[in-house]
Formats: C-alpha cells, structure tokens, sequence
C-alpha cells in the first residue's frame, strides 16, 4: 500500500503519468464541437410537444392545423412510431410518445420537424392535446396504496421479491445475521433527500441522418452507445445493422444520459422526412428530458455496544421513482446494499423500497442510491458516537471494513478494501487556520450578498466516510470491447465505444495503449456502433477499469498476432469481462454465489464549514479529501474527478434541489435550480490511497462517484457542528438553521 | 422581428412613438432571457445601446444623472461607488462580472421586479426615474414610478432615459441573501441609510417598493419596524417567515454599520 500526495513528477504518456487532457484547451477556448454544434446542410429542426399535466388521459390528438404551418415537414404522433412503441433502458415501459395517457410533466406527446427551429416551436403551440387531467401519484409514502401507475408490473419476474401493492418497482429486503440483535445502545433518525438534477450544461442534443437505404445515423451526446442503439432500432423496427450511432461532443452526462432522450424522435422525423433533422432541447425542457437522482426518505435504527461496535443497522429506504421504471432497481439495490456504510455489520435488516409516482422521473445520478444513503448513514454515525461519547472518526475506525469481513449482502470482501486508511489520511489533513477578521464579505457566508463582516458565523468540521461498487451488479452481464489495428507506418488505431462525457476515458486509452505497444503514435478512432462491439455505460465509476481492461488485451492480442505475421497490418478486437456476479436472494438479500458487486471504492472527507447562524447562510471553507482508487491512472485526472464529484455533492447538500407541486417542476431553469458557483466550491485537497484492486487492470479502481457519495454527508456534518442543528434533510435550507429550535 | 437601432435620443423617441409595441432593449439581461424562455415575441426591439444619451453619468447642480444604460460594472468600479456606496453595494451582487458588463439601472427600473437590486438602494436615496417621450420629459419619484409586480407608471411611447437624485452622503450599506453565495436573484435584499433619519427599503419583500423612515433616535425599534413595513410571501426562493426574519436581522447588522 502506498499514499502518494499530488503533485507528482512523472514520465509522458503511459499509465500513472500526469497527462495534460486532450480536450481541455479547446474546451476553454470554446472551440469544442459539442452535440448542440451539430449543424449539416438542409437539416431540419424537431420539436417536441410536452404534457403540461403530471397525470392525464388523453382524449384527442389534432395535428391538422400544425400541418398547415409554414415550414413544416412532419408531425408525429404515437400512430407513427413503425415499430416498438415502448422503450427502457431494461424494462421497457416508457412511450416513445405518450399513447393513451400521460404519466409526468414534460411527457414527450408529439414531435415536429420544420425549416426552422421557430417554425417548429409555433406548429407545436398548434397541436391540439385534449387532456383529461387525473389525480397524480405525488406522495412516495402513499404510493403503494394508490392507483396502480403500471398495472402490467413491468419489473415483474424479474427475479425480484414479489411485493402485490401497486406502484412497487422493486422492494429489495437484506436480512443479515440476527436481525433483531440488540445492542447496548441505540440512536434513530428519519432522513430526507431532495431531488437532484445532474444539471449538465450540455442539454440533450443530437443529429439525426437518414442514410437513402432506410437506414439511419444518429450522432448524440450519450452514455452508451450500443444500449441505446438496443432501444432506437426496434422502436423504428429496423434491424441492429441499420441503426448506427455516434457519439457527439458531450457536455455533462452524471448518470442523466443514460436513460434515451431524443435518439427515436430525431430518428422518426429523419426517416419520415428523408432529411437531416436536429434536435436540441432548451434548459427548461432539459429539466423534464431526462431521469434525477431519487428523492429518499430513509429510516434508521443503529445499535452498538457501549464500546462502540455496530451490533445491527435497521434501515427502511424509500425511494420515489417518478413515472417510468429507468434504472429504479438497481437504484433501490444500491442504497440497500451500502445502506450500513463502509462498516463491519454482523447483523442487519434494510428494506429498500423504489415506488412509481407522477412525479419526475428518476434514474442514475453519480452515487446511484449511495449518495442517499450515505447521508443517513453517516449522520447515525454521529450520533451514534454522540450518545457513546466517542471520537466520531475513532467510531468509524472501530467498525470499518477490511478484506475478509462481511456485507450485510454475506459477500465476503476479497479485494481491496482499505477504510481505515483512507478514513486515517483524510483526518490527518489539516485545515488551513481560521482567517482572521475583518475579511473580503466574499470570504464569509453570504458572499458577494454582503450580509456579515462576521457577526453570527459560527465554524464546525465534519467528517464522513462512504463508499460504493464499480461496475454492473447482480448478474449483469457487464463487458467492454476494445479493437486495435496495428498500421504499416507503425501507428496504431485504438476503436473503443466508452463514452467521453467528460470524465477523460479517451485519455486513459490512449495512456493504456502507449504503455502496451510502446509507442507513442496512437490514435483513438471516434466512437460508433459500427465498428466495435459495445463499450457499456460511462457509468458506475467503471468505464475507466472496463476500457483499460479491453484495450490492454486487444493490444496484447495485437501484438502476439503481429509477431505470428510480421510485416502485416493487424486487427484485433477484444471482450474484457469483469468477475461474473450473480443476482441477490429475493426473499433474505443474500448473495447466492460469491459476488454480487464486484468491487468497492471508498472516501473520506473532513470539511470545514462557516455558518452564520442567525441567517442560515453557509460558506465551505476547505475540503480535505483522501480516496481510495486502486492505482490513479493520471492523478490529475482523479484530482478533477474528486474536485467535481464534491461539487456535485456539495450542490445536493446546500442548494440543488428540483421542486414540484403537484408533480409539476416549479424551478426549471438555472435561475432557480442553483448550482454551486466558484464562490461556494473550496479548495480540496486530496491524497490519493493507492491500494490495487488484484481483479482489475493495473489495480485500477472507478474514482467518478465516491467523492459525489460522501460530500454531501460530511458537508452537512460540519454544519451540524457549527449550528447545533439536526438538519435531516438536503440541500440544508437557511430556515433549517435559523427558524427552527431543535438543539 | 425587427430590431431598430437609433443612434440618437430624440430618433429613439421618433421609433417609440411609431412602435409603442417595440420593447426597449439595453443590456439585454432580462430581454434577451424573456426571448429564449420563449414568454414574448415582440414585433420590434428598439436597440437603445447606440443612444449616447443614455450613457454613463454625470453631476448637475449638485444632483447627480445617471443614464438609464449606465452598467452595474461602471457603477461597481468607477468615482461612483464612494458617492453611492449602498448602489455600489447592490452592483457587485448582481450576477457575474459579464452580467454586470451588460446590465444597466434603467433595465432594472423597466423590468420593475420586486427583486430589482439596484431598486432600494435607489429609493433611499429619493431617487426620481426621467421618463421621456416625443410629449417631453417627465420625472416620477421611483416609489411611484413601480407600480406593482413588473408593472410601472411608463406611457407606452414613453422611455426610461435616466435617474436623478441628490447623494445624501450618508453612511449606507446594501444587504442581499441568495442561497448561494454569488449569482442570485434576491430571497430578500436590504439598503440602509442614516443621515438625518433612518432610512430603509427591501426587495423581494414587497410587490413594490417601501421607504421605511425613523428618528435617528428609533435605531433599536428600526429592525422591528422594517420587518413589519415588509409583505413577503412563500415561493421557490424562500418562505414568507425566513424572509421576515432575515430582514429583521439585516437591519440591525446593517444599523451597527452605518451608525457606526
């Protein structure tokens, strides 16, 4: 095991090398292509027609008067979707375009393709929706005693437990050891979770172009480009071969480009038209066009003995899943499976629940029911230290996990699994000193507002561990292909369809394929369907250790394949697969082979935090970080993953949240979903545990998401430090902390 | 849409008599948002930015012009800011350093938003707005000059071309709470004088705005009083309570300043 603090001095190009991003300057420079650049000639514009209602019927669709208007080309209902008129990412119960009924605001109902995108929008206003508005779904406690949303129950017989009460996407029990063990003490909270968006900056966007032979490419920022290509060719009932898509200039994915967004309307209209058509939303349809991190309310008991070690965790997470089913399971699955923390829990008994609504529709966020979880988690830990009147990292040190010991799941940990260190390293940081007084206001809470010189501002540090798995689950069959061609002129072309979202994948290829072959001119062919196998999602912190995985043996296969042919040019594609796992026992949450995730990443933060109490207003001060990450590909990289995943968490802890009434978003636009700002982010600094995952190529481990899980818990611990405040729900609002009178 | 350009004051005034429909865009902050979220579709915008009228300020008599196209940035850094320190203030919360580039006080005087930053720092400086018009010129004291939520007293042929006052030269500060800490619309925002009295007014607090006035003497009862002169309500910023609260605490740490 080593620990190695930034920067470093290393060599060029290859594995472990500080390598500058390819895509930085042109990226600061504005000169990036991005998916909304996309621009051909005598291309037409779509638009899509949206429910304003949460839960309706539809009576009637009339789109003879948006026939008429000038500039149009199309307009699309249900009726002219040719092939499946469902889709999902694994259930597919989600309309292309809504048939009968509508099931949350900004349902995708019609589409139009014009000259013009102002031609298109103003056809749109022309369609004639007749709704029957019903009662919507809005309450996740109450859901599953209300009208069943899906009565079909897509996610049935799925190997999941059978649970009759309607709106059930999946209810996932873990029953570990004794579950009703008593401990010596026990320390109970109920903790909520608001709904995040992944607020990309990037909307949805994407190209369409029919190709003549009834075939189309669709050139869009996404995830996963063969998952998707899964669902657009049925629904345009093409075969596989016809539907080729490419992967455009992404700006921001964090789990929201998972799900499809305008992959099958731009295709429909492309088709239908014979045109080129673009589709690019606006940020307020944005804000309905793709899935948002789970709103949670999540129930705790932990007992422990008067020493300090965790005898039971009891949890009950409820996770609302809005209309369709997206990646809800294993959503659910995720936050019961980290449900008790990166700690030794000989017995357990987590209830994790997913539930239909008419609210918005959720699905992957960075942290995948994690981020959720390991908020509740970690304020129990507090407490729980509270109540025994013991250091709250001693605590966590007590119960951490190592090789050898348990999940709740009964998956016996065999790899890397270093919690103590980690927790070690980030409590060994140590914050800058208190600046003094008086100060720049933009150096207080409130900043640029100019509400303290000082008065009211009480500081706290907070401290939280989290951890999660890499990679698919539960007997997916998650793999990633890589296809190398070794070139006369000595080059070497690198084919590989992981998703460059922005996380630098493109780079830990080309640093995987240097340090194989040895040489330094390779290239990285743009990413397609057609001319290699399926990468998987640039998702769950796997791409890194998937890609790596799939080009080194592609390259070593090359290479072996080169010295069998001399002097001939070589092409190989390789699959690289993870350790097989298998799915959890429906009825006790038990594996039922050895693995049902394959790895684990792990984080601890301490953080200082300002708050003025008599406002409510906040100011983080410093973030020290360390991270467990198997062996740091190009620790820059991981440096800027840590930095933006505790951004990201640090958004959901004080300010980002997506409100509704009635299922209705009431702040779609950047107006009223706040990010953070350079003003609210602080430094990190982050030490880089190395300990290698044995499984993974060169050790690696995923680095995206474990600073996304923790931020927001140890954030919001420091702000209890500083106030006094319980504060069980995020983003922590100023009332939180100045209008209530808990202690 | 056509987009007219007038180059002169009484040539802006010519088009706005001709296009009474046309919306005046200066710095675009508000405009060119209102365009992309689709909530208008004017017939003509009248291009105020060549208009050297309405540029920058200047003093008269002792009273101090300030164009209507005067930016938050020039009022930010330029002599200004030690004459109107409160507006100075309220300019560094609006936005970013781009928005500030653009943004102009006589956008913030048209749009007439309850959150208006530049709005109560103005009105406790008895700000009157000019408005201006082919018919002449008229001033209107800027309590009157708001007329509700987004609403105000302008004819329809009429243009803001500038805001007089008088500095005060009192000690003033500005106060505004976002819920984050650069970048915000006002959940409540505050300017505070004392010269002769006690002067304040609030945004995003009322649907117009309120001058609240007291005796130097009152300072302790000021908070109380201005907290009740508000009419704030619950909506996605804030809560109508957090909103009273706050502008009960920001104006006893806004009194310690300026009576200093």
């Amino acid at each position: 095991m080593t620990q190695t603090a930034t920067p470093r001095t290393l060599q060029v190009g290859k594995i472990g090398e500080l390598v500058p991003r390819i895509d930085a300057p042109p990226k600061v420079k504005g000169e990036f292509a991005y998916a909304s650049d996309l621009i051909v000639p005598g291309m037409l514009w779509g638009h899509t027609v949206r429910s304003p209602h949460a839960h309706a019927r539809i009576l009637s669709i009339d789109i003879s008067e948006a026939l008429t208007m000038a500039g149009v080309h199309a307009v699309l209902t249900h009726e002219d979707v040719p092939g499946k008129k469902t889709y999902g990412l694994e259930f597919a119960d989600q309309p292309v375009l809504a048939i009968d009924r509508v099931l949350y605001y900004g349902e995708s109902v019609a589409l139009v393709a014009a000259e013009h995108p102002e031609q298109a929008r103003r056809a749109a206003e022309k369609i004639r929706v007749e709704y029957e508005p019903l009662d919507p779904v809005t309450d996740m406690e109450l859901a599953t005693e209300q009208p069943d949303l899906h009565p079909e129950r897509p996610t049935r017989g799925h190997g999941y437990f059978d649970d009759q009460r309607p709106n059930v996407v999946r209810h996932m029990l873990i029953k570990h050891g004794d579950i009703d063990a008593e401990g010596d003490v026990s320390v109970s909270g109920v903790y909520d979770i608001g709904i995040q968006d992944q607020a990309f900056l990037g909307p949805e966007s994407g190209l369409a172009v029919p190709d003549g032979e009834g075939g189309v490419d669709i050139y869009v920022a996404t995830q996963w480009l063969h998952v998707d290509r899964a669902q657009v060719a049925p629904c345009l009932d093409l075969p596989l071969e016809q539907v080729r898509i490419h992967l455009a200039g992404v700006g921001g994915a964090f789990g929201g480009r998972e799900d499809l967004s305008m992959q099958v309307h731009g295709a429909l209209l492309a088709l239908h038209t014979n045109r080129p058509v673009k589709i690019v939303y606006n940020r307020e349809e944005s804000f309905t066009g793709h899935v948002h991190r789970h709103p949670a309310r999540i129930w705790c008991e932990h007992r422990a003995t008067r020493e300090g070690r965790l005898v039971n965790v009891r949890m009950r997470i409820l996770l609302d899943g809005g209309a369709y089913a997206s990646s809800s399971t294993a959503v659910a699955s995720n936050a019961g499976s980290f449900a008790a923390g990166p700690y030794e829990v000989p017995n357990a008994f987590i209830e994790s629940t997913a539930v239909y609504s008419n609210n918005p529709p959720c699905g992957a966020m960075r942290g995948f029911g994690a981020v959720q979880t390991c908020f509740a988690s970690e304020a129990q830990m507090d407490k729980l230290a509270a109540a025994l009147e013991i250091d709250p990292i001693e605590l966590r040190l007590l119960n951490a996990l190592k090789p050898g010991d348990v999940l709740p799941t009964g998956q016996v940990i065999t790899g890397s699994m270093p919690i103590a260190e980690t927790i070690r390293a980030a409590a060994a940081l140590e914050p800058p000193p208190e600046e003094a007084l008086p100060r720049d206001v933009l150096r207080l809470p409130g900043g640029a507002g100019n509400t303290t010189n000082g008065e009211g501002v009480h500081r706290g540090v907070g401290f939280g561990v989290g951890f999660k798995n890499i990679a698919y689950s539960e007997g997916f069959d998650d793999y990633c292909a890589a296809r190398v061609r070794l070139l006369a002129d000595g080059s070497a072309e690198i084919h590989c369809a992981a998703a460059e979202v922005g996380q630098g994948v493109t780079g830990v290829i080309l640093q995987v394929a240097r340090t194989e072959l040895g040489i330094e001119d390779v290239r990285l062919a743009p990413g397609q369907t057609s001319t290699v196998d399926s990468a998987g999602s640039a998702s769950a912190s796997r791409m890194t250790w998937m890609a790596a995985g799939a080009v080194r043996d592609a390259c070593r296969a090359a290479l072996e394949e080169q010295q069998r042919r001399p002097g001939e040019e070589v092409d190989v594609e390789k699959i690289y697969r993870h350790a097989r796992t298998t799915p959890l026992d429906p009825e006790t949450g038990q594996i039922t082979g050895e693995r049902a995730h394959v790895a684990f990443a792990a984080c601890a933060m301490k953080v200082v935090a300002e708050v003025d109490v008599d406002l409510g207003l906040t100011r983080i001060v410093w973030i020290g970080c360390a991270q467990d990450v198997g062996k740091a590909v190009n620790p820059q990289q991981v440096e800027g993953q840590i930095e933006g995943g505790t951004a990201q968490g640090l958004g959901l802890a004080l300010m980002e949240e997506i409100q509704t009434r009635d299922g209705l978003i009431t702040n779609a636009s950047f107006t009223d979903y706040l990010i953070p700002t350079a003003l609210d982010m602080p430094p990190v600094e982050s030490v880089l545990i190395e300990d290698p995952e044995p499984d993974a190529p060169y050790g690696v481990k995923g680095v995206g998401e474990p600073p996304t899980v923790v931020s927001t818990a140890a954030i919001v611990a420091a702000l209890r430090a500083a106030t006094g405040r319980e504060l069980t729900r995020v983003p922590v609002k100023p009332d939180d902390i100045c209008l209530v009178s808990d202690t | 849409m056509d987009v007219l350009t007038p180059h002169t004051l009484d040539e802006a005034l010519r088009l706005m008599s001709h296009h009474p429909d046309a919306w005046p865009i200066q710095g675009g902050t508000d405009v060119m948002v209102s365009l992309n979220f689709d909530q208008g579709r004017p017939a003509v915008l009248l291009n105020l930015n060549e208009v050297a009228e309405l540029r920058g300020w200047s003093r008269e008599n002792g009273a101090l012009r300030l164009g209507s196209g005067l930016t938050y940035a020039e009022i930010e850094h330029g002599e200004l800011k030690d004459v109107l320190p409160a507006l100075a203030e309220a300019s560094r919360t609006v936005g970013s350093p781009q928005i500030r580039n653009r943004g102009t006080i006589g956008g913030n005087l048209g749009t007439s938003s309850p959150a208006g930053d530049a709005l109560p720092p103005l009105l406790v400086e008895g700000a009157e707005v000019e408005c201006a018009s082919v018919r002449g010129l008229r001033r209107i004291p800027l309590g009157d000059f708001v007329t509700g939520v987004k609403r105000n007293a302008l004819e329809e042929d009429e243009l803001i071309t500038a805001v007089w006052l008088t500095p005060s030269n009192a000690p003033q500060t500005f106060m505004k709470i976002g819920p984050r800490n650069a970048m915000v619309i006002a959940v409540v925002s505050l300017a505070v004088s004392a010269g002769d009295e006690l002067r304040a007014s609030f945004g995003s607090a009322s649907p117009r705005p309120v001058l609240v006035t007291a005796p130097r003497d009152e300072a302790a009862s000021f908070p109380e009083r201005v907290a009740a002169a508000a009419s704030p309500i619950d909506d996605v910023r804030g809560t109508e309570r957090y909103r009273r609260h706050a502008l009960h605490v920001l104006t006893a740490r806004a009194l310690k300043r300026v009576l200093a």
